[in-house]
């Protein structure tokens, strides 16, 4: 619990944070900066999940054991991205978008 | 906690003993003997697909967090069907590709804990569980789907696939978050009894729900199916489109049922708009198709849209024709994928113009494949056809009308282009159709279980009734 701050302030930042990144999703030309999107994604819900816990329902810890979990799998997640990553560019020496589009429609 | 109770999670603790007696096979095994592995891992798989056939109690584990009933034992015991036929039929192309380079084992490893994450999946009894499932059950595909390292368009299909199931698990861990800020609690029971229709749920459950979509493939998420199923290895876009999309409709359509089941004048209406557009756009694309794989691709993103019409009845009715529904997709889609790998594998042929003169030369594959397309399609003495016949009933059941005559339609585009892949193998003659070729005993095996599974499920009638009363608590 934060003083002065309640938890709609919080509530919009992890929104905003989401949205965010799905907006980059979509929109960034570069791999890497995709995967940066997509971390903006799952660090919103840990975030939220954190909050809702403190704000709301103090007395049980789910949310709060519930986004260590979401921060060890996002690990995971990149680290797989990152290598296949590195594997395209051993290949075609880029991580742009425009040059990993041989199989279109 | 006892031996009994640790028995309930049989199937989990001897696929996890598998994967590990493999890695050590993989330790001791001679160098020069690594072709060994394919067999010992097809062996240990089948011993641990007939254990899964002996009866199991209904409970649950953990505090709640894994359950088990008669229904999730027999979904489990599918997908191990489809992943032993699976195996078969790619057995010889580990042999030829993957084994002398000495990656064996890690094919099948990440098969297993694929695997193993669908079952946890399917049997989560709260949403960490789930969650965890998800992501056991998508990073190894994702690794597998880059499996030939050599290849550019492996790599493509496995960033992409990646990326999307990343964005999809993110999109859907935000829709968990705010239904455990609606509710208090992210176990399935306690959620059940305190879920109501408020905007925040409703926000919760869509995005829940396009998390997923992406892994069923619904249509505004399906644009990684077709360029994934491409790109990966065929025994990996089989798995993708047989045994995720599987285990992913069953546990949407659990948690739609029962969880979520107090929203369902909400979700009713997107699934809904969801399968008309997902037949439409499925079926229409795959009109064009010339490659194979990207063929089936559309195709089985238009079955997806069939088996939103049963997910739509929301009760008992629904719960048995999408199983049944899933159970005769397994083994027709298998035999479709299983034909097309065989000749891929002779020949590294994946047009639809190759096909032509198939009859010709090869007139067994191209029966399989011919009983493959009419049960996909859903003519009748085949099994696919009721299938559809019970998701339409189901729909039907519900009023929906317009969405049964919808599909119908569907259908009949539908019957349009698997036709046209049979009049390129019976009726066109061509000048380089494949010659004649023997497949190896897996691969035959393979194909010959999926033909039994399509000819016996469309007159074994008894196997409905079976399911209908397995899941007699969704009412």
């Amino acid at each position: 619990m934060i003083e002065g701050i309640s938890i709609y302030e919080i509530l919009t930042l992890t929104s905003i944070l989401f949205f965010i990144g799905v907006y980059g999703f979509i929109t960034r030309k570069n791999l890497i900066s995709i995967l940066i999107s997509v971390e903006l994604i799952l660090n919103a819900s840990v975030v939220n999940f954190v909050v809702i816990n403190k704000y709301l329902y103090p007395d049980v810890l789910q949310g709060v054991y519930f986004s260590l979990f979401i921060i060890a799998v996002a690990a995971a997640e990149t680290a797989l991205a990152i290598s296949i990553i590195i594997n395209l560019y051993r290949q075609i020496s880029s991580v742009e978008v425009k040059d990993i589009e041989t199989m279109k429609y | 906690m006892n031996i009994d109770s640790f028995l309930l999670m049989r199937h989990e603790i001897l696929l996890l003993a598998i994967v590990l007696l493999l890695i050590v096979a993989e330790i001791f095994i001679n160098q020069n003997k690594k072709g060994s592995i394919v067999h010992l891992a097809i062996f240990l798989f089948g011993i641990h697909t007939i254990v899964g056939f002996f009866a199991i109690d209904e409970s649950s584990l953990f505090g709640g967090m894994f359950r088990t009933n008669g229904l999730i034992h027999f979904f489990k015991n599918i997908l191990n069907i489809g992943v032993l036929v699976l195996l078969l039929q790619s057995a010889d192309w580990l042999q030829e590709k993957i084994v002398q380079h000495n990656r064996g084992t890690e094919f099948f490893i990440l098969m297993f804990s694929s695997l193993l994450g669908m079952y946890f999946m399917i049997s989560s009894g709260d949403f960490l569980m789930f969650y965890l499932g998800l992501e056991l059950s998508t990073l190894p595909v994702a690794a597998l789907a880059a499996f030939e390292t050599t290849k550019r368009i492996s790599s493509e299909s496995g960033i992409k696939l990646i990326l999307s199931a990343a964005l999809a698990s993110g999109v859907s861990l935000f829709g968990i978050s705010l239904l455990y800020a609606t509710t208090g609690s992210i176990y399935f029971n306690d959620i059940i009894e305190v879920i109501t229709s408020t905007n925040l749920s409703i926000l919760g459950l869509v995005l829940f729900f396009a998390g997923l979509a992406f892994k069923i493939s619904l249509v505004p998420f399906h644009f990684w199916t077709a360029d994934v199923y491409e790109g990966a290895p065929i025994s990996i876009a089989s798995y993708l489109s047989v045994i995720s999309k599987g285990a992913a409709v069953f546990i949407l359509m659990i948690l739609l049922f029962t969880v979520l089941k107090p929203l369902m004048h909400i979700w009713e209406n997107m699934v809904y708009i969801i399968a008309i557009a997902t037949m439409f756009i499925g079926n229409l694309f795959a009109l064009r198709q010339q490659n194979m794989k990207r063929f089936l691709a559309f195709s089985s993103i238009a079955q997806a849209g069939f088996i939103l019409l049963g997910i739509i009845e929301g009760n008992q009715l629904g719960v048995t024709t999408v199983v049944y529904f899933v159970l005769i997709y397994v083994f027709s889609n298998l035999a479709a994928f299983g034909v097309v790998q065989a000749i891929s594998l002779q020949t590294g042929k994946e047009n639809m113009n190759d096909y032509e003169g198939l009859y010709r030369t090869n007139p067994k594959l191209s029966l399989v494949m011919m009983l493959a397309l009419f049960s996909l399609a859903g003519i009748p003495p085949v099994a696919g056809f009721f299938g559809k016949f019970f998701l339409f009933t189901a729909a039907a059941s519900k009023g929906y009308y317009l969405l049964v005559f919808l599909a119908v339609v569907n259908v009949t585009i539908s019957l349009y282009y698997y036709l046209l892949v049979i009049r390129a193998m019976f009726l066109r003659q061509s000048d380089h159709a494949i010659p004649f070729f023997k497949n190896k005993l897996y691969m035959r095996l393979g194909l010959i279980i999926t033909v039994l599974g399509i000819l016996i499920l469309g007159l074994y009638s008894p196997l409905y009734d079976y399911i209908f009363e397995l899941s007699s608590n969704f009412n």
